[in-house]
């Protein structure tokens, strides 16, 4: 290589939804940026990377993670998390503020991006929307924007307080970020553990109900075209739930959504059989078949605009428990584009520039972050996608320091391969 | 027989018919001078109780004891997640000392199935939250077929909270195998979602419900579904589901009265109704000793010859 700031990605198949490209075409980087698309053939002076009969994307935006850093370094930090990331793809991410202590002060934004310096990827803080994640007084909200929140939100805990939330909403519209909306009626799912349906019902589980969720976003889709606010809903799973966000979008309320990998995927009665494992505990809980049909309809026309791994380490030693004992929330980031790729980009369900836009330039447009696409001058955060590989998933093989995946054993078809991130390869599996 | 019993759904009629057929030879052992035989013999049962139960626990120790087994017993309450040994770990160590098979009772759905899966023991279920409890349903069945003895269109009324109780849920999915008609009642704030799916009669109107029964299966309520809000008060639903003498005339002649216990007098049944001739709740608590001494014998590693 004569010099490592060049490099030319020949042969691939690029997919850059924001350019309306998908044909075979060369991709060249220099100084970390994307120089052109395409044009007069020059593979000299710089890395050829052989990307034929692969695809070529901007690298993946995952705006729903949790890194545990600080305070849980045990079960991820922000290096291995997002190690985790590039080998699933995925070169931004953006982390929630529910660590130990929560990012509720510029403080706390500025340490996120202290401990970024050494990450694998792109890591933008998310902020508390309340002190101390606690629901009850607004963080120091401009003081975070300008230290360089991407976003805020008390993911993890739904704000009750309407008044709060109506003050968090016009507050943060003088930064033009959005507020990302954990939805959640606590007085319809406290101490309760999976979807109420009958699954459960047959389980005799104490279980939470879609309007737990589906109620809360119609108060707040509301409380935003009240306020000309905008807002973002974090991990739609109920198709009450699609259909408030879509009938509110219909009424031009500047609302976005997104859904996880999961939720797209599994189901109630998957609970059930894997014999109540804790893998297949989150919060909001798996939903049943017609969700999940809800939730596709959702991502086909455009309620629902991204699609996040709300990837929430645990160690085993936490999650190796009783279902109701078990804290909520499992990984995804290695998982989730050869999850979507294998499930709904195979199958037909979606094709492949859509699952770009609802994996990679959507999400960068809700949180507004120079990412998701290959357009000249961009920054070179490129993924390569092999769609022929096939592996299985395995929690032990990964980069996370958890886990808990409820995929454990899937066969898939289309894997990440090789990845970069601002100029630098930061994941190869592709000259093995 | 399976591997474990961990509840009863998924079990064929026959496959219950006999584990009750099973239950008469133990049965006619209780009645014996010497209430004992050698069967389990060498066999090690721990009972895990991290519930409070008195009943279910004494009933077990009994059938293991009257069976010859060694015995130990452990009890703690996990009410709420208290830090410290997780279960897997308690279990595994009970398992270290070389323990053949655990009764356990604990408050989490799917805890049975936790221990069956992750640790090297045979695994009686005896109360897995409010998902099943299969020997409570089991030794119900023994006493309803010592005075019905074909279950295929038996009308069995099942009265009380069906969203909590375990003992519900592994009496439908039992009768529904056997071929019984069953009818459940309750309060529609204590049906849980999907009810309509389990094939059997929901009724909230409990004389309707109870009209023309043979069995009719009570119920205890728990004073926590008022404070929790389920109910306005145990008054109102001992006017409203507590079974009364001018209810039971509503069933067929030829009926019994059914409680697990413990019994809420006065609440929901009657002192007239639970001392009644037709009451079989004792003979329901002697047949629960024979029924787990046939579980146990069928689940144990080893089984001896129960003629010796």
């Amino acid at each position: 290589m004569e010099n490592e700031t060049k490099f030319v990605i020949k042969g691939g198949r690029v997919i850059d939804p924001a350019n309306d490209i998908d044909e075979v075409l060369d991709v060249y980087v220099e100084d970390g940026m994307i120089s052109r698309i395409g044009g007069k053939k020059n593979y000299q002076d710089r890395a050829v990377i052989d990307a034929t009969g692969k695809l070529v994307m901007p690298g993946l935006v995952d705006i729903h993670t949790h890194l545990r850093e600080p305070g849980r370094e045990d079960a991820e930090t922000i290096q291995t998390g997002s190690l985790s990331a590039v080998r699933g793809g995925i070169t931004s991410i953006c982390c929630m503020a529910n660590t130990t202590p929560p990012v509720d002060s510029s403080a706390g934004v500025r340490f996120i991006y202290d401990r970024a310096r050494y990450a694998h990827c792109w890591v933008y803080p998310v902020a508390a929307i309340s002190k101390g994640l606690k629901g009850e007084e607004l963080a120091e909200m401009f003081d975070m924007a300008m230290a360089g929140a991407v976003g805020f939100s008390d993911d993890g805990r739904p704000l009750s307080n309407a008044q709060l939330l109506r003050n968090a909403m016009t507050y943060a519209k003088m930064f033009e970020l959005p507020l990302m909306l954990h939805e959640e009626d606590l007085t319809l799912s406290s101490g309760r553990h999976m979807h109420e349906g009958v699954a459960s019902g047959l389980a005799g589980m104490q279980a939470v109900p879609s309007v737990a969720e589906s109620g809360m976003i119609a108060r707040d889709v509301l409380l935003a075209e009240f306020l000309e606010a905008r807002i973002h809903i974090c991990h739609v799973s109920a198709k009450e739930s699609v259909d408030v966000v879509r009938v509110a979008k219909e009424r031009g309320v500047d609302v976005t959504a997104e859904a996880t990998v999961h939720h797209l995927l599994l189901t109630d009665e998957d609970v059930v059989a894997s014999g109540f494992d804790s893998n297949f505990k989150m919060n909001p809980p798996l939903r049943a078949k017609d969700d999940l049909a809800a939730l596709i309809e959702g991502i086909n026309d455009g309620a629902i605009d991204a699609i996040v791994t709300d990837h929430a380490p645990h160690p085993p030693e936490d999650k190796d428990c009783e279902f109701a004992v078990a804290p909520f929330g499992v990984i995804g980031l290695e998982t989730s584009a050869s999850l979507v790729y294998d499930k709904l980009v195979r199958p037909g369900i979606i094709d492949v520039k859509k699952m770009v836009e609802l994996m990679s330039y959507n999400p960068a447009r809700i949180v507004d972050i120079s990412a998701g696409t290959l357009s000249q001058g961009a920054n070179a955060d490129i993924a390569i996608f092999d769609p022929e590989h096939k592996w299985t998933v395995s929690g032990r093989a990964m980069a996370s320091k958890s886990r808990n995946t409820p995929f454990e054993g899937w066969e898939l078809t289309g894997k990440p391969v090789w990845t970069m991130v601002g100029g630098e390869v930061a994941f190869d599996e592709l000259s093995r | 027989m399976k591997e474990h019993l961990l509840g009863l759904e998924g079990y064929t009629g026959d496959e219950i018919l006999e584990i009750l057929e099973l239950s008469k030879t133990f049965r006619q052992v209780l009645d014996r001078d010497v209430k004992r035989l050698p069967t389990l013999k060498g066999i090690t049962v721990a009972n895990l109780f991290f519930e409070p139960s008195t009943r279910t626990r004494m009933s077990f120790e009994l059938a293991e004891k009257r069976l010859s087994a060694d015995v130990i017993n452990f009890s703690a309450s996990t009410s709420s997640v208290k830090k410290g040994e997780n279960l897997r770990d308690t279990v595994d160590n009970i398992g270290a000392m070389k323990v053949d098979m655990t009764v356990i009772r604990h408050g989490a759905v799917g805890s049975a199935q936790f221990i069956a899966k992750h640790c090297k023991t045979v695994v009686i279920n005896a109360g897995d939250g409010a998902h099943e409890h299969p020997t409570q349903a089991l030794l119900d069945f023994y006493t309803i077929r010592e005075h019905f003895p074909d279950f295929k269109g038996l009308k069995v009324c099942i009265v009380g909270d069906a969203l909590h109780s375990r003992v519900i849920r592994s009496n439908v999915f039992g009768l529904k195998a056997l071929g019984a008609d069953v009818t459940l009642c309750a309060p529609s704030t204590l049906l849980p979602m999907g009810v309509e799916s389990w094939g059997v009669k929901v009724n909230c109107d409990i004389e309707e419900a109870i009209r023309g029964a043979n069995v009719v299966n009570i119920m205890r309520l728990q004073l926590e579904r008022q404070t929790a809000g389920y109910i306005p008060s145990l008054r109102e639903y001992g006017i409203v589901w507590g079974i009364n003498s001018e209810l039971v005339d509503l069933m067929d002649k030829d009926h019994i009265i059914m409680h697990p216990g413990p019994m809420n007098r006065g609440v929901e049944i009657t002192q007239d109704v639970a001392d009644a001739p037709e009451s079989v709740i004792l003979p329901q608590v002697t047949n629960g000793v024979a029924v787990r001494m046939a579980i146990l014998y069928l689940l144990a590693p080893r089984s001896g010859d129960i003629h010796e």
